[in-house]
């Protein structure tokens, strides 16, 4: 058993917390992770791609070879697509579906919507709504981390925990947030 | 794997192994510079404070190997950390650290960045322990960063030499489970040494160098002991370097037939090994993350009988880092990219977050320029570097930390006027107070301006050693008249005021310098963070 993730979004959008908390619950079950992130320069505001592998067996190289993904997590809707050549055919794209308009030749988002769709499967999220609906705007990456959790080797209480290792040491009030956003992405999630 | 005693793992980064490694193998002291992808080893020391531990960002990456030489002389172990280019500047006292009797364990470790994730270069930092002759240490993965480390402070006192371990950003900046073995205790304070071992006037150096030579077989007979051949197939072999290897063992169970394998993970490059290989293949493939390293002398200056692939014939590529389908595509496997869809996508590059005084200071010094023709704008390494892209497109140039004075320095005694140089406070520190001294000496025609964001914000706002409080009291003490030096905030509200500032001091001929000053907003946010 394998499960290879590309985590992607825009630099401040918590790409690395989701990455954190689905590679510590997977890591909790026993099976080898790695987790390939971007510091530096390429977090100021531009396309941030990190890799996740998780593996029964063991887990060889840090990057995942295109063609092989089992999931595009993420986080803006024109970042899911960036790396569609790392997708499976038979891999799915899970995406808030919120853009981050931080350029001036932002394409149409219908067409994108429409593009995410026709490449198979899809989990298309409004988790910036939802996250606003939480009670943080930013919880929007534990939306989707929510919304993926049927995709993944771990149980639903793996994760709870592992949200409130990352956010517990943030305050009450903003774990309590990114509880409620995982909450209410799971139910779309399963839906 | 037998353990009497459970050890508990710890998920870490690959820089995080390499602190922990550190850490366990009883370091007294441990310094670096920040830079990307290396930051993190010190940052993780900085956050676990042990007694008897110092843990410091020191000016530039030549100030902090120096440091650590000091602590290896009396006798106790020393880590100093830096990025690729950081190295260039610790040059000086590296390479000369192997003509001493190193004492303490000396241990630099060096972060390369092939693919340029967040640096100006990708050159190979072994090319670098190979011209100081001493070992380098190559781990490919989280645990050989580990246990690498821990054995390159042992290694570092039987040979009394420095010895380097190389990371790249993939393993750096890469998270997997570590297990720790039980740790060392800290090395007491040991008496001072033979002078003469340590004292570099030409008739010691002479000595200490041949008695470098004549350690050398001992270097090589060390990584022969540790060097990974696995013969299997006749007709192809394949040697990794570090990283390489993952991408290798994750094509391994596609390939008709395992070739015969050579991992070299010590250097120098462990000949027996590469000579047993090559008797036994028809073939090899190089993979190395860096520069064709192993490959070049592998190839020799004349071609030898034995077929070579690898980035020197293009079978892998030059330049960029490795990844699992370069490697495929060498192994000689199919394709496994699939056929996309026309993706209209638009690019995102990095940019100045939104509320960076950087932001203010480059709409000011447009203004400010706005009626001159073809000022030259020389600016440097950090956050502010962005100012290259739109909108700004504000600055010709980023070199190396701290060549803004220096270039502007020199177009300006060229004849280029305006010329005007564009450098962050903490790079001020690292490198920019001696070219100002160029200047004040030479009573050069330029303008600098220091951004002065109270941080060292691309690495992720680390503090800067001096409060900005004082950066106008060392430039006035570097010689800089009074009037032409002035503080002055970088923000919306301010604007006019840096505005008039810039203009006036870009029409004054002779040096001037205007620090803009505001504090970075992500150390804001940050620091609001902390308190809640």
């Amino acid at each position: 058993m394998k499960l290879d993730v590309i985590l992607a979004g825009v630099g401040g959008q918590g790409v690395l917390s989701v990455s954190a908390v689905i590679a510590g619950a997977t890591a909790h079950l026993g099976w080898n992770v790695k987790q390939s992130e971007v510091h530096g320069m390429a977090q100021r505001g531009g396309a941030v791609l990190a890799h996740l592998r998780m593996a029964d067996g063991p887990v060889f190289s840090d990057l995942i070879p295109r063609g092989s993904a089992d999931l595009i997590l993420s986080l803006e809707p024109m970042e899911s697509l960036r790396y569609l050549e790392y997708l499976h055919p038979d891999g799915t794209i899970a995406t808030d579906i919120e853009p981050v308009r931080n350029i001036d030749d932002y394409p149409a988002l219908e067409v994108l919507l429409e593009t995410i769709r026709a490449t198979g499967k899809s989990i298309l999220v409004d988790a910036t709504s939802l996250a606003r609906q939480a009670g943080n705007v930013k919880a929007a990456n534990m939306v989707m981390v929510g919304a993926v959790a049927h995709l993944l080797p771990v149980t639903e209480a793996a994760l709870r925990s592992e949200v409130e290792t990352s956010f517990g040491r943030l305050g009450d009030k903003v774990l309590a947030a990114n509880l409620e956003a995982f909450r209410l992405g799971r139910s779309v999630g399963v839906a | 794997m037998t353990t009497t005693k459970k050890t508990p793992t710890r998920v870490v980064l690959g820089d995080e192994a390499v602190a922990l490694g550190a850490l366990h193998a009883g370091i007294s002291a441990a310094y670096g510079y920040p830079g990307t992808p290396s930051t993190e080893i010190l940052e993780y020391l900085l956050r676990s404070p042990e007694p008897g531990l110092t843990a410091a960002w020191c000016a530039n990456e030549k100030t902090a190997y120096e440091a650590a030489v000091g602590v290896s002389l009396v006798g106790r172990r020393s880590l100093v950390t830096m990025k690729h280019v950081g190295l260039n500047v610790a040059a000086d006292p590296f390479i000369n650290s192997a003509l001493v009797e190193i004492a303490g364990g000396l241990v630099v470790a060096v972060a390369d960045d092939p693919g340029m994730h967040s640096s100006q270069n990708e050159q190979d930092s072994r090319y670098y322990a190979d011209f100081a002759r001493i070992l380098c240490l190559e781990p490919a993965d989280q645990q050989q960063a580990y246990d690498m480390t821990r054995v390159a402070f042992d290694l570092s006192e039987r040979f009394h030499l420095p010895v380097m371990i190389r990371l790249v950003t993939r393993l750096a900046h890469s998270r997997s489970v570590v297990t720790p073995a039980p740790p060392a205790t800290q090395l007491p304070l040991g008496h001072l040494p033979d002078g003469s071992d340590w004292t570099l006037l030409p008739a010691n150096a002479r000595r200490r160098f041949a008695d470098l030579l004549q350690r050398q077989p001992a270097l090589l007979a060390y990584s022969e002991s540790v060097a990974a051949l696995r013969p299997a197939s006749t007709a192809l072999g394949v040697i990794t370097t570090g990283i390489a290897r993952n991408y290798f063992l994750e094509h391994l169970a596609n390939l008709p037939e395992a070739p015969s394998h050579l991992h070299i993970g010590t250097y120098p490059i462990p000949i027996e090994a590469v000579r047993k290989l090559a008797d036994h293949v028809d073939r090899i493939v190089v993979l190395e993350d860096g520069y064709p390293f192993v490959e070049r002398l592998l190839r020799g200056l004349l071609p030898g009988p034995l077929p070579i692939d690898g980035k020197l014939n293009g079978v892998v590529p030059a330049s960029g880092e490795l990844d699992p389908d370069v490697v495929r595509a060498a192994l000689h496997l199919p394709d496994q990219r699939p056929a996309l869809p026309p993706l209209n996508l638009a690019s995102r590059p990095p940019q100045l977050c939104r509320g960076c005084p950087h932001a203010d200071s480059f709409h000011a010094l447009i203004d400010a320029m706005a009626e001159m023709e073809g000022p030259l704008v020389c600016s440097d390494i950090g956050c502010y570097t962005l100012g290259a892209l739109p909108p700004y497109r504000a600055i010709q140039s980023c070199v190396c930390m701290g060549a803004s004075i220096g270039m502007a320095r020199g177009a300006s005694d060229a004849g280029y006027r305006p010329a005007i140089a564009v450098i962050g406070d903490s790079t001020f520190l690292h490198s920019g107070m001696t070219p100002l001294l160029d200047a004040v000496a030479a009573d050069a025609d330029l303008t600098v301006l220091i951004l002065d964001n109270h941080t060292v914000a691309m690495t992720g706002a680390q503090p800067t050693l001096v409060p900005s409080e004082r950066l106008p009291e060392i430039i006035r003490g570097l010689g800089v008249d009074p009037d032409h030096l002035h503080v002055l905030r970088a923000s919306r509200k301010g604007e006019a005021d840096l505005i008039a500032t810039i203009k006036q001091e870009l029409e004054h001929p002779g040096l001037s310098v205007v620090i803009a000053e505001r504090e970075c907003i992500e150390a804001v946010k940050r620091d609001r963070r902390g308190r809640t």
